[in-house]
């Protein structure tokens, strides 16, 4: 599915570099989590598998199914199949999310060379896909994230993430800032969209979150490098210990 | 940030490409040599065949207009104007008058038919076109046809060119005319006292409900020349009307200058509803050319329980000046304001509204939302002031900036006044700019970036965009898309 080479990659306005040649790869239907401490490149990495145009590529390449996706821009990459759930989803003023959710869907259909949905096919696809999440219907007619709660915006972006059926998903801290009823809404939201065509990679602080979406590999990110793989009892080691024995190890 | 560097690339290669009407129609014109005197006014009474009484008002208004000093306050610069080089009057020479459509040059009807303006009764009426509204054309000075007068005559209507019924219905004129902008109101409208040529004249008898959309297309295309429109609308008792207007000119080095008086009077229980899709050629990329734009719009609701609404949706011109307003002096009469100005490249825009309480219970709402890009400046100037008899006052207004790119200005200034402890004012702003995370973030759901910023831009306009009547809310929001063409990355 993923397979990151050597990467190396910069801030573009200062040319401060983040990510110092890391080496990753996520197969078919695997879960994989990125843990590490601040400041390690974890956001930063989601940004560049997504494109972001803030971060340059000096070194090392991204391959996507075999295929290197350093010359896509972000929409491009998304409608090949690669999502990003935000830590912080932006608010978006005056566009109704139903409306948001048919644009996306349809200008990556469209991208594909697919045909737009019609409406009560689109219709049909959002009030299953809403169910599921224990979303209200009312709350997609609201402007997309304006005055929407932590827990709702992060519903949001699960909805997004199952309507647009992605085959990588990103998700970015998507604990933070839920209780933990949010937390259990999301992630079964997250596992039900678990199949073997669809990968993930889960970007947390907290082993929390991995209670309730089980990962099949973790992997530590130390100054953009990543410097230990392991499975789920990484993460437990990590949560008792902290990062400095396995920084210490690595060094 | 690469991104940001991108946009304002593309902000600095916009060009006049994208204007689509700057095209310049070829007929033999009749025009007045240059220059601003007392007997270039008599040519143009003349020309209109004018009785002695508005000959009169003319030369009155050019005395008065001599004494004054433009005015300086506007957040806009541009060289002084040369009155004397300007032409007053132009009309293609076969245009002898107001004609019907089998009398009118095909030239002129190719022109209109080019910028999608409706003409031909016959189709409308076969459902060729969708809409049915009413035109009135003007061409430079001089109104070419007015379509379904005859049809409105029915109702009752009557809608017509200003020139027209400074003959027809003179009474109707005299009673009304500068009753809502003085004759002295300000530089500009003293000005078009002495020199209008063309605009529209609408009268909406007692009780009647106008069966249609108005509207007049003004269309500058000779060279040199200014347009001096002058529109008067009245709505007597308990009527309707629905009235639009649309502008455009060609690409041209030189400015020309369009100077504007439009008057409203709504008597008891009438409303009107007037919309503006302002498109005049814009300048090109580093300023040079395009439409000053210096308009006087006033509606005054002269009636108990009237109601004046304003929407504009401001793409075009050099400098736009020009604040459509309200007298509220009715008891429980409610004035509205809609508008959308967007600026880019080297546009200046200083628009707003006033709202003028003057009668008891009146509320005023002014929704504005400003789009700034390039290197433009847009402010958004409005004066809200209840007068001490006006008790129960209510005004709320909301002003919106949006920016894109890192050159352009927004700026807000609001004049509040209340003389009496019963009016209740709310007065909110807000400044945005389309960010990197925002495009990022559509984007990254696949929404190419042109169409990510038409979805954030149309978000950001549409309390404005539902406004408007059906026929022109699509083509607002297309004309918005393509102003801010090539902001955008």
């Amino acid at each position: 599915m993923l397979e990151i080479r050597n990467l190396h990659a910069r801030i573009a306005e200062d040319g401060t570099e983040i990510i110092r040649g890391l080496n990753l790869t996520v197969k078919n239907g695997e879960v994989a989590a990125i843990m590490g401490p601040n400041g390690s490149g974890k956001s930063t990495l989601s940004y560049i598998l997504t494109g972001r145009s803030d971060y340059e590529v000096t070194e090392g390449d991204i391959l996507y199914d075999g295929q290197s996706i350093l010359g896509m821009d972000t929409a491009e990459r998304a409608a090949a199949g690669l999502f990003l759930a935000f830590q912080y989803p932006v608010e978006i003023p005056g566009v109704a999310t139903m409306q948001f959710l048919k644009v996306a869907m349809n200008e990556q259909r469209k991208a594909r060379g697919e045909d737009e949905l019609t409406t009560p096919d689109f219709i049909r696809r959002v009030k299953a896909a809403a169910a599921n999440l224990q979303i209200d219907m009312a709350m997609l007619k609201r402007p997309l994230n304006v005055g929407f709660s932590g827990g709702e915006k992060k519903r949001a972006e699960i909805l997004q993430m199952s309507l647009l059926e992605p085959k990588l998903c990103v998700l970015d801290e998507t604990d933070s800032g839920l209780d933990i009823d949010a937390l259990k809404i999301v992630a079964d939201g997250v596992n039900a969209l678990r199949s073997p065509d669809r990968s993930f990679i889960v970007i947390t602080h907290y082993q929390r979150l991995l209670e309730y979406i089980v990962p099949d590999s973790v992997h530590v990110l130390y100054k953009g490098q990543v410097i230990k793989s392991g499975d789920r009892q990484l993460a437990l080691e990590l949560e008792s210990d902290g990062y400095a024995n396995v920084i210490k190890d690595a060094a | 940030m690469p991104a940001v560097q991108e946009t304002i690339d593309q902000v600095r290669q916009i060009d006049v490409d994208q204007y689509k009407y700057g095209f310049e129609t070829h007929v033999e014109m009749d025009k007045a040599p240059k220059g601003l005197n007392e007997d270039i006014i008599r040519f143009i009474s003349a020309k209109k065949n004018e009785p002695e009484w508005m000959l009169e008002w003319r030369i009155d208004a050019y005395r008065r207009w001599l004494t004054m000093e433009a005015p300086d306050w506007a957040r806009v610069d541009y060289p002084e104007i040369d009155f004397n080089d300007i032409v007053y009057y132009a009309a293609p020479k076969s245009q002898t008058g107001p004609m019907t459509l089998d009398e009118v040059d095909p030239e002129l009807l190719a022109t209109y038919a080019k910028l999608g303006i409706p003409l031909r009764e016959q189709e409308i009426l076969a459902g060729v076109q969708q809409s049915k509204v009413a035109v009135d054309a003007v061409f430079d000075s001089v109104s070419v046809v007015t379509t379904f007068k005859a049809e409105l005559a029915k109702a009752g209507v009557i809608f017509m060119a200003i020139s027209e019924a400074i003959q027809e219905y003179p009474e109707l004129v005299r009673k009304y005319l500068a009753t809502v902008v003085p004759v002295s109101d300000n530089y500009y409208s003293a000005l078009n006292c002495a020199v209008f040529t063309d605009g529209s004249f609408v009268y909406i008898p007692k009780g009647v409900r106008c069966p249609m959309e108005l509207s007049t297309y003004f269309r500058i295309n000779e060279k040199d020349t200014g347009q001096f429109e002058r529109t008067l609308i009245i709505c007597e008792e308990g009527g309707y009307v629905s009235y639009l207007e649309g502008c455009t000119a060609p690409q041209r080095d030189e400015n020309q200058l369009h100077a504007a008086v439009v008057e409203l009077i709504a008597l008891d229980d009438a409303e009107i509803k007037y919309s503006t899709v302002q498109n005049w050629y814009p300048g090109d990329k580093d300023g040079k050319g395009g439409i000053y734009n210096f308009v006087t719009k006033r509606g005054d609701c002269r009636g108990d329980n009237s109601k004046i609404s304003w929407t504009q949706v401001e793409t075009g011109s050099a400098i736009t000046w020009k604040y459509p307003s309200c007298i509220l002096r009715g008891d429980n009469s409610r004035g509205e304001f809609y508008s959308i100005a967007v600026s880019n490249g080297r546009q200046q825009i200083d628009s707003g509204t006033k709202m003028i309480h003057l009668g008891k219970n009146t509320s005023s709402r002014i929704i504005s939302k400003g789009i700034s890009a390039g290197h433009s400046n847009n402010t958004y100037r409005g004066q809200v002031s209840a007068h001490r008899r006006a008790t129960g006052a209510r005004n709320f207004t909301q002003c919106d900036s949006l920016l894109i790119g890192n050159n352009c200005g927004a700026h807000t200034v609001p004049y509040i006044e209340a003389k009496n402890s019963t009016a209740q004012f709310e007065h909110e702003a807000t400044t945005s700019k389309i960010s990197e995370d925002h495009l990022f973030y559509c984007m990254q759901r696949g929404i190419p970036e042109e169409e990510a910023i038409a979805l954030i831009v149309n978000g950001f306009v549409k309390e404005v965009i539902q406004e408007l009547p059906m026929e022109f809310a699509v083509e607002a929001q297309k004309l918005i898309g393509i102003s801010l063409e090539g902001s955008v990355g």
